[in-house]
């Protein structure tokens, strides 16, 4: 082992089926100990991606070291340091959740015994203990999801990749997830993670490349990122449609954009500029809620009447837009 | 950096949700030590072995395939060519009994392709995948636990003729040598059908193709009549088929007259699926 390489170096990374080229020359690196996001739309190659790095599929171009250890050449030495977590459950649904951790347990190495054990122990740490002795395809989305990401972590591998881990959650299961992935990285275990949603990346890596039609067009820390899309916008509606350019001037100063006026004669919407905030003091979600209450306080001193004011994410489609100036929507190429 | 500073007040900020993870205890979790030595080859195929068993425990509804279908199958040629071949039914089912027991446990040996082809689509397979063991471990697990199930018929098989008549001159240790050598051949002849489970698209395209190549094995073997009485052409092609060296070779176990030459033909039979089978089935299955 050299000096601590990167947790992945890949270069050039090319994959295709057929005529389509799913990954089409994707260069990373991603730090050890860090969360790293790939975000991209359904069929942008976020998959495929994974699927080269974690020894799934052969590249057919480039390469892609793990740890100092080439995936083609040394699969066998990357598939002892890494774990995956797929897009759709990597458990067998048919067992359950306790027969699921066992069987991977005593295929990691464990004894019969230490293989119950930590099994037991797996179900305790995610909430598991009561549906242990049920089926796995009995088990709700968050909890399958769970039971996913325990049976990962039997190994505690040095590199886990969870693909979309968040996709059909819903808000309270995702918010599980996001902290299982806190603690996890926490203990020194690099994360690729891979999301259609901003926020998630936001919330969770530390960089992010936003991936689409099989190659990286941005790349860089959530700073770089949030700088290059905004952190949302803010839509209000006034009382008095006579007042609404002088609220546009208003949260135009606040805000650090143009204001759009809508063809409703009372709205206004904003986009919010990063400003000059060091990016990665606090999340975009808190920057934009900071920012936003601003607005709406100057608007109250100035004594106009808002009826209703509302904080938009800037969502995948925003990111898209400013980035490639053409939506996130490309289902006509989804890749394998 | 923001990460590891969220972590402590999120592990409060979530008190009273039940039976959310704690991250505190997933912190627990991964300060175990260090991960043990990988599974011998043995160990890793005996684990996929207990899946397939599990499987079973979980769907009892497949051992009707090596139950109920045996059983038919002795009983409807036990009684179709029993008078006609043998004079009486019990008469035949010394030579039958044999037989039959080979080619229904070589029928059942196709659910193994089925099953590889519907669950080698599942996403867990992608673990199974990215596991450091051996690679052959999950194919060679199926066929440990289908051992079992072929085990379950023999035992049906056998039973059943003891109930009809049959009475093997070569006692139980006889039948027993008889039953762990056809083990052994559906073992190694059950690579043909790892193969198409992995080639095929679909299960109803690996059923098709089993039927097949089965059908002629095994009617045109020793299982029902006397070679001797066909054709020579056709003799000539039941002689080299499989299924009648193995048939032949259970029969003389079960008549308590071993025969070496037998024995080491079905050892070769069983060495040359494996040989030319695994290999294409690891081929594939690390292509998928």
């Amino acid at each position: 082992m050299t000096s601590s390489p990167p947790a992945i170096e890949a270069h050039g990374l090319v994959k295709t089926f057929g005529a389509n080229r799913a990954v089409d020359g994707v260069d990373l690196v991603v730090d050890p100990g860090t969360v790293y996001g790939l975000l991209g739309p359904n069929g942008a190659g976020k998959t495929t991606t994974v699927k080269l790095l974690a020894t799934l599929l052969k590249p057919d171009g480039g390469e892609a070291r793990v740890f100092g250890h080439d995936v083609a050449s040394e699969a066998d030495r990357v598939r002892s340091l890494i774990s995956l977590t797929g897009q759709y459950a990597s458990v067998d649904e048919d067992l359950t959740g306790t027969e699921n951790l066992v069987l991977l347990s005593r295929l990691i190495g464990y004894s019969k015994p230490q293989a119950r054990s930590r099994a037991a122990d797996l179900l305790d740490a995610f909430g598991l203990t009561e549906a242990a002795g049920r089926q796995a395809k009995g088990y709700s989305g968050g909890m399958r999801r769970r039971l996913d990401i325990a049976a990962s972590l039997l190994s505690t591998p040095r590199l886990l990749f969870l693909d979309e881990p968040t996709t059909g959650l819903d808000p309270r299961s995702r918010n599980q997830v996001w902290d299982i992935v806190r603690a996890v990285v926490a203990q020194g275990t690099t994360v690729l993670l891979t999301t259609q949603y901003l926020d998630e990346a936001d919330q969770l890596a530390s960089r992010i490349a936003v991936i689409d039609r099989g190659r990286v067009i941005a790349e860089g820390t959530k700073g770089d990122l949030k700088a290059s899309v905004g952190l949302g916008s803010v839509h209000v509606r006034l009382r008095d449609p006579d007042r609404r350019d002088e609220a546009a001037t208003l949260l135009t100063t606040i805000l650090g954009s143009d204001a759009q006026r809508e063809s409703d004669p009372v709205a206004l919407t904003v986009r919010i500029e990063p400003g000059d905030e060091p990016g990665a003091a606090g999340t975009a979600t808190a920057l934009a809620a900071d920012r936003s209450a601003t607005a709406l306080r100057a608007l109250a001193d100035a004594g106009i009447v808002v009826d209703t004011f509302s904080l938009g994410q800037p969502s995948l489609d925003e990111v898209f837009l400013a980035l490639t100036d053409r939506p996130a929507t490309t289902d006509e190429e989804r890749a394998a | 950096m923001s990460t590891t500073e969220t972590t402590p007040e999120k592990a409060t900020a979530t008190p009273a949700a039940e039976s959310a993870p704690a991250p505190s205890s997933i912190a627990r979790i991964l300060l175990a030590d260090p991960p043990p030595a990988r599974p011998t080859a043995w160990s890793a195929s005996v684990t996929f072995g207990w899946r397939a068993v599990l499987k079973i425990k979980h769907v009892p509804e497949q051992l009707f395939d090596v139950t109920l279908f045996p059983i038919m199958m002795t009983l409807m040629f036990t009684y179709l060519f029993g008078g006609a071949l043998a004079g009486s039914t019990s008469a035949y089912l010394q030579f039958f009994l044999p037989g039959i027991l080979v080619s229904s446990i070589a029928m059942i040996t196709m659910y193994t392709g089925v099953s590889v082809n519907t669950d080698i689509e599942k996403g867990v397979f992608d673990r199974f995948r990215t596991l450091p063991i051996w690679r052959p471990a999950p194919m060679v697990g199926y066929l440990l636990g289908d051992l079992l199930r072929y085990l379950i018929a023999a035992v049906v098989i056998v039973s059943m003729g003891l109930v009809l008549g049959f009475r093997p001159e070569g006692g139980l240790v006889g039948v027993a040598a008889g039953v762990a050598v056809l083990l052994v051949f559906c073992f190694a002849f059950s690579w043909v059908w790892t193969m198409f489970g992995l080639l095929l698209r679909s299960e109803k395209s690996v059923m098709g193709v089993s039927m097949m190549v089965l059908m002629p094995l095994t009617f045109l073997s020793s299982t029902y009549v006397d070679p001797a009485t066909m054709p020579s052409w056709l003799e000539a092609f039941v002689n080299v088929n499989p299924i009648t060296l193995v048939v032949d070779c259970v029969r003389s176990l079960c008549a308590g007259t071993p025969d070496t030459g037998e024995l080491l033909t079905v050892a070769a039979v069983s060495t040359g699926f494996v040989a030319v089978f695994g290999p294409i089935t690891m081929r594939l299955y690390n292509r998928k």
